[in-house]
């Protein structure tokens, strides 16, 4: 069973403070959905509301179309799972994940039985007598999610629990955990700071900052359709090029910016509908690092400019080549380590080019700072 | 040893060594090795000690257990009896004592704020400034036949004729509860601080109630708190002197007071010696068989 969850105008506040302001969200059943933000952004909040251990100073939080007022964490149909997990140390594997049905009155015979089954869905077999110290982290990851499976909850909510493990691993339970929400088929709302994390795992994803939502979509339409500044630069890595309207023809926009005529698409405002500027309005310009092209690489594109050199990082996979514009603007290009970057570091000037189907223009707003 | 003297210097070493050398050797195991001697030892006076009188002998043992030094035909039921009521009293206090001060610790270590438990920590403590006689008799005087609380009851109409807590010993256990109460909160605080608040919210999320979730998650993390706390309380309950002479009853006597009497009131000091060799071997006899039976080892309970 698998229920869908809605937030209606939902507020949290403590004192004058809201954590959380007038968030509105439907989460359909099934579904893997993300609440991406810094830390700080309310997104825990959130998560607490869900699951009861808070309740919001304002609005309603439905789960499978009932009001959840009122109704403490044991007797929702959702499980937490814990930033750090929280498993009972004292407590063998089996019966930390048999515990939900311990404090059920299920007999022995039968928790073992659901424990064994368990263990099998999260590729833990044979590792029920063990105690929790005995397991590697990623194995203790399992167990937390076998055990919030245990009741089989309607809907599960995931508090940054890859937050602690490495990289590798990390990468590793993404595509476990996405695989297992597929298996169990219920509603998994999963809280992160970590962008990657959203993207690869998600159906959908709600961007929070400072309490609110700043944009609900797939994880296509929040990184290529950014509908504020402060989403384009969380998601993902992003240039910000400041600059004034010049010209504006349907949805493409010419900015001004940095001695340049830029031509760019205007932003998503979502529902099918676009911002509309006017001449002379300030706005942000956003190219993507990855969007920018040296000029005789072979990709269409219809803007192009010159960048000061700065200087090369190498990150493996990728080369990030940092420049700017006249000093001031900073410009970031992410090529593949395939192609040969030997001839920039003796020069001083690069040429650019990107195109204007990746140039996001936005009205100027706060980006997000890291 | 070396290194101990590197690390801290030849002035806190020495002075470290000396003080708890002192401690321990002068101040534990010199008094209780004279203690343990003297009490297989004749009550002479003190010129014919060390003569040919002065010889090993168990009377004051065989007169604890039947009332006489030489005949074994009946059993000294009034020492005998004071004793085990002593020690089962003990018992019923340290349980009262765990089954009150659990919440309270559970409260300021998991449940208050920490300006909150802070403000209770200092209420607890501050009473404990005075003297443990004091507050023996301020009870005394609470509890007495014109006391306080019997003048509360009898003006709100609750009772006709006034209630005598001191010969119900009402009084004596209020005072043993209240008398080493800080011993059993600490330590469960102590224990209980160091449990993740994860772990109580993960339990109530996947269902348990209050009760179930002290039972499995709290009780099993504090176990040694408990132990500690439990032993403390039992121990200087068993052996307290001042509120039992205070607030027990003409009728009540606790094990101690026999102690005091041998020593002070019959000047017999070997005999004196004997009774407080049984009452500390019984009570750490019975510690240690609580501990096994709970599974708890003493390197936990010092943690």
């Amino acid at each position: 069973m698998s229920a869908d969850v809605e937030l209606q105008n939902v507020s949290v506040s403590f004192g004058n403070f809201y954590a959380a302001k007038n968030v509105s969200v439907k989460i359909e059943k099934g579904e893997f959905f993300s609440f991406l933000g810094p830390s700080g952004c309310g997104k825990t909040t959130l998560l607490r509301a869900i699951s009861g251990f808070s309740e919001p100073s304002d609005g309603q939080i439905l789960i499978g179309n009932q009001d959840m007022a009122g109704i403490g964490p044991n007797k929702r149909p959702t499980s937490l799972i814990f930033q750090n997990l929280a498993l009972f140390p004292l407590m063998s594997v089996a019966d930390n994940i048999a515990f939900s049905l311990e404090v059920r009155g299920t007999g022995k015979v039968q928790r073992r039985k659901r424990a064994d089954e368990l263990l099998e869905l999260v590729a833990l077999s044979g590792q029920g007598d063990k105690k929790v110290h005995e397991l590697s982290g990623g194995q203790r990851q399992r167990v937390a999610i076998a055990r919030a499976l245990a009741i089989e909850p309607e809907v599960l909510l995931l508090d940054e629990p890859l937050s602690a493990l490495d990289l590798k691993l990390r990468q590793k339970m993404r595509t476990e955990l996405r695989e297992i929400q597929k298996r169990v088929g219920i509603t998994f709302i999963y809280i992160t700071h970590d962008q990657g994390e959203a993207l690869t795992m998600s159906d959908r994803i709600a961007v929070m900052n400072q309490g609110e939502l700043e944009q609900i979509g797939s994880c296509h339409n929040v990184y290529e359709s950014p509908r504020t500044p402060f989403v384009a630069t969380f998601v993902g890595e992003n240039n910000a090029f400041y600059g004034t309207v010049s010209a504006v023809d349907g949805d493409m926009v010419n900015v001004l910016a940095d001695g340049h005529n830029f031509l760019a698409k205007a932003g998503d405002l979502g529902e099918g509908k676009k911002y509309t500027f006017k001449k002379d309005d300030k706005v942000i310009m956003f190219v993507r690092p990855e969007s920018i092209f040296l000029k005789d690489q072979n990709n269409q594109a219809d803007n192009i400019f010159t960048a000061g050199f700065k200087a090369i990082e190498f990150e493996g996979n990728l080369k990030n080549i940092y420049m700017s514009i006249d000093g001031k603007q900073n410009v970031r290009c992410s090529v593949s380590n395939a192609v040969d970057t030997t001839d920039l570091s003796n020069s001083k000037n690069v040429e650019l080019k990107f195109s204007s189907r990746d140039a996001v223009v936005l009205p100027v707003g706060p980006l997000a700072v890291d | 040893m070396k290194y101990f003297f590197n690390k801290n210097g030849p002035l806190i070493s020495t002075y470290l060594i000396i003080a708890i050398s002192f401690w321990f050797v002068f101040l534990i195991i010199i008094p209780q090795l004279y203690m343990f001697d003297l009490s297989f030892r004749p009550n002479i006076p003190s010129l014919l000690r060390g003569g040919p009188d002065d010889v090993y002998t168990l009377i004051h043992y065989k007169h604890f257990l039947f009332g006489s030094q030489t005949s074994g035909e009946s059993y000294n039921y009034v020492d005998v009896g004071v004793f085990f009521n002593t020690l089962l009293i003990a018992i019923l206090i340290t349980l009262i004592n765990l089954c009150f001060c659990y919440p309270i610790a559970f409260y300021i270590a998991k449940v208050a704020s920490p300006n909150t438990a802070r403000l209770l920590i200092v209420s607890l403590i501050i009473p404990f400034w005075i003297n443990e006689l004091l507050r023996s008799f301020a009870l005394r005087i609470l509890f007495a036949g014109e006391g306080f609380i019997n003048n509360a009851l009898l003006k709100l109409g609750l009772i006709d004729n006034g209630i005598n807590f001191i010969a119900m010993d009402v009084a004596l256990y209020t005072g043993l509860n209240y008398a080493y109460i800080l011993l059993m909160i600490f330590p469960l605080y102590n224990a209980m601080e160091t449990l993740d608040k994860n772990q109580l919210e993960a339990a109530e999320d996947l269902g348990s109630s209050m009760l179930k979730t002290h039972f499995r998650i709290v009780i099993p993390h504090a176990k040694a708190g408990i132990a500690s706390g439990c032993t403390m309380v039992f121990m200087l309950t068993a052996g307290a002197l001042a509120t039992p002479v205070v607030l027990s009853s003409p009728n009540t006597f606790w094990f101690t007071q026999l102690i005091y009497q041998w020593f002070n009131m019959n000047d017999n000091w070997p005999r004196g010696a004997a009774y407080s060799v049984v009452l500390l071997s019984v009570s750490v006899v019975f510690v240690l068989l609580m501990m096994r039976i709970f599974k708890v080892k003493i390197g936990e309970i010092v943690r």
